[in-house]
């Protein structure tokens, strides 16, 4: 359980939110090739470090935001209070199922 | 276009293309490593020798043994658990290849072969993942025999409940598969399930009532530490050298094929490079400048005091999150999905076991007074698909036999074994080729997600 710091709603259990995944550069659905698509559906980069995610805050604001966090030490860097929000549609959909 | 493995000589069959199979298992005694001679009767595990040691008062022979590292190796295997060890022994065994290493940064078997729920079925969802693991469990059938070491896999049986009409449909289609596969599984209804294991909560009472189960008779549970250390032992036993703490910290790739391997303890020079870290197969494959379709999730797991033999079956329950089963002590082990996050942290939660504990007592209400000893976490390596990533990769030499989730414990001969093959011969066997890396690429996904695993 970790505590995860919503920039709207302050810091909440980890248990409140879903977790959508690293933060990737999407390319334009209509002028990508197949293999660039597939690319940024499934090819991740799965750093053992700092790295840029979003999450949906599920039970709480509804929100999406991003923040930094190291995958090894669990410690975060909050999003500041202002910054612009990741709408990352695709990143909210692609998860690997669980349902919490 | 899928770059050529070249293959390895194999002393074996003096050529490169075509493997030995089918030979019994031999403690070499030739090869570049310096193997021991053949052991002789006073170094098998038989009840001659354990009544001989209980008189003479000697020591038994080391198990495995430390070797300096050499300058260069044929075969570089990363990751000493049970996909890396089982590599190593059907290298030896079927192709003849001993000039191996296979390095660990930490001990061998330390990392998810020694933190698994050690659970060995082959009742999957698609008929290439139940060929797959159905020949895991033949060789698991007949591992300790081969090994001569006491491996306890306890075939009682696996239970997958289902809790609704559309869990039903999903086990129904499970059981056909399978036996089409001529793997033993089948629908039965509650009362049969009660009459399996008589402590589960069958009636309508409960939140989520049991509507029905697979019931995959095979299936069972296995000591994964014996699997880890009988592998090794054969493994040492070949000539192959196995290096616990020795981390690698970059792979040379030359031209778009594998040189060698930088380690903490020196570089290795080598062509084929085996890629089997779980957990850390991202950061590995990084190095070799590869990206693979994984995600890192801790999985957790916890264990209680030993109680009465009660469980005679593996129980698990996708609706519910959870699985159980009752080792031969006597202890409950029970396992449920990976975090929710990717993280690279095996520290257990409050969360994780609260969770767990509000769901088992669901299935088996009398368990509420049984103690919980210890919880622990492994380190999953999450795929799409559910399904592992094995074989090539864009860069020649670098094999990986990663992407195994919360399942790769019950597929570590199996995949010994064709990784093996691939190594030796320079072709993917047919049991492997859907579970390429490029069919990511191609959108060729082998969804095994209904039954991998309880997350969902």
């Amino acid at each position: 359980m970790i505590l995860v710091p919503c920039p709207f709603c302050g810091s909440r259990n980890s248990s409140e939110f879903r977790w959508c995944g690293e933060v990737k550069a999407r390319p334009d659905p209509n002028s990508t090739t197949q293999a660039e698509w597939r690319d940024y559906l499934y090819m991740k980069s799965n750093a053992a470090g700092w790295i840029a995610e979003t999450w949906y805050h599920r039970e709480g604001c509804g929100r999406y935001f991003r923040i930094e966090r190291n995958t090894l030490t669990n410690e975060i860097h909050a999003a500041e209070a202002g910054s612009p929000v990741s709408i990352d549609a695709d990143a909210a959909s692609e998860s690997i199922g669980i349902r919490r | 276009m899928q770059p050529r493995v070249e293959p390895v000589w194999s002393p074996v069959t003096m050529d490169y293309n075509r493997a030995s199979r089918g030979k019994r298992a031999e403690w070499r005694t030739s090869s570049h490593n310096g193997a021991r001679s053949k052991p002789t009767l006073a170094e098998r595990y038989s009840v001659f020798n354990l009544l001989r040691h209980g008189i003479d008062g000697k020591d038994w022979p080391r198990v495995w043994h430390e070797h300096d590292l050499k300058q260069s190796y044929d075969v570089v295997i990363i990751g000493a658990g049970v996909h890396g060890l089982a590599a190593g022994y059907y290298l030896a065994r079927n192709h003849g290849i001993t000039d191996v290493a296979i390095v660990d940064r930490g001990y061998l078997g330390g990392g998810n072969s020694g933190r698994n729920t050690a659970i060995v079925r082959s009742n999957y969802l698609t008929p290439e993942g139940v060929r797959f693991y159905n020949r895991s469990v033949r060789l698991y059938e007949r591992l300790a025999a081969e090994l001569n070491f006491n491996v306890m896999f306890s075939q009682l049986g696996h239970l997958t409940l289902a809790h609704s009409d559309s869990s039903l449909r999903t086990m129904r289609w499970r059981a056909e598969i399978n036996k089409l596969e001529g793997v033993r599984s089948e629908l039965i209804e509650p009362h049969e399930v009660k009459r399996l294991v008589p402590y589960l909560d069958v009636s309508s009472r409960a939140r989520y009532p049991i509507l029905g189960a697979l019931y995959h008779a095979p299936g069972g549970i296995i000591r994964h530490d014996a699997v880890n250390w009988g592998y090794a032992r054969a493994v040492d036993a070949s000539g192959i050298h196995i290096h616990q703490k020795t981390e690698v910290t970059g792979i040379d790739v030359e031209h778009g094929r594998v040189t060698g391997v930088m380690t903490t303890r020196g570089r290795i020079a080598t062509r084929h490079v085996l890629n089997c870290t779980a957990g850390y197969a991202s950061v590995v494959a990084g190095m070799a400048g590869v990206r693979l379709p994984i995600v890192t999730h801790p999985l957790q797991a916890a264990v209680t005091e030993p109680v009465r033999h009660f469980l005679s079956a593996v129980i698990v329950s996708g609706t519910l999150h959870v699985y159980v089963s009752q080792t031969d002590r006597g202890e409950l082990v029970f396992g449920a999905s990976v975090d929710p996050y990717g993280a690279y942290s095996i520290r257990g939660s409050l969360e994780f076991t609260e969770e767990l504990a509000g769901q088992i007592l669901e299935l088996m209400p009398s368990l509420a007074k049984v103690r919980l000893v210890r919880q622990w976490a492994g380190l999953c390596d999450m795929t799409p698909d559910f399904s592992p990533v094995m074989g090539r990769t864009p860069v020649v030499g670098f094999l990986v036999d990663v992407g195994w989730g919360t399942y790769g414990f019950k597929a570590g001969p199996v995949s010994g074994e064709a990784m093996a093959e691939l190594i030796a011969t320079g072709r993917t066997p047919d049991l492997i080729a859907p579970f390429a890396l490029s069919r990511f690429a191609e959108g060729q996904l082998v969804g095994e997600k209904g039954a991998a695993s309880v997350g969902h």
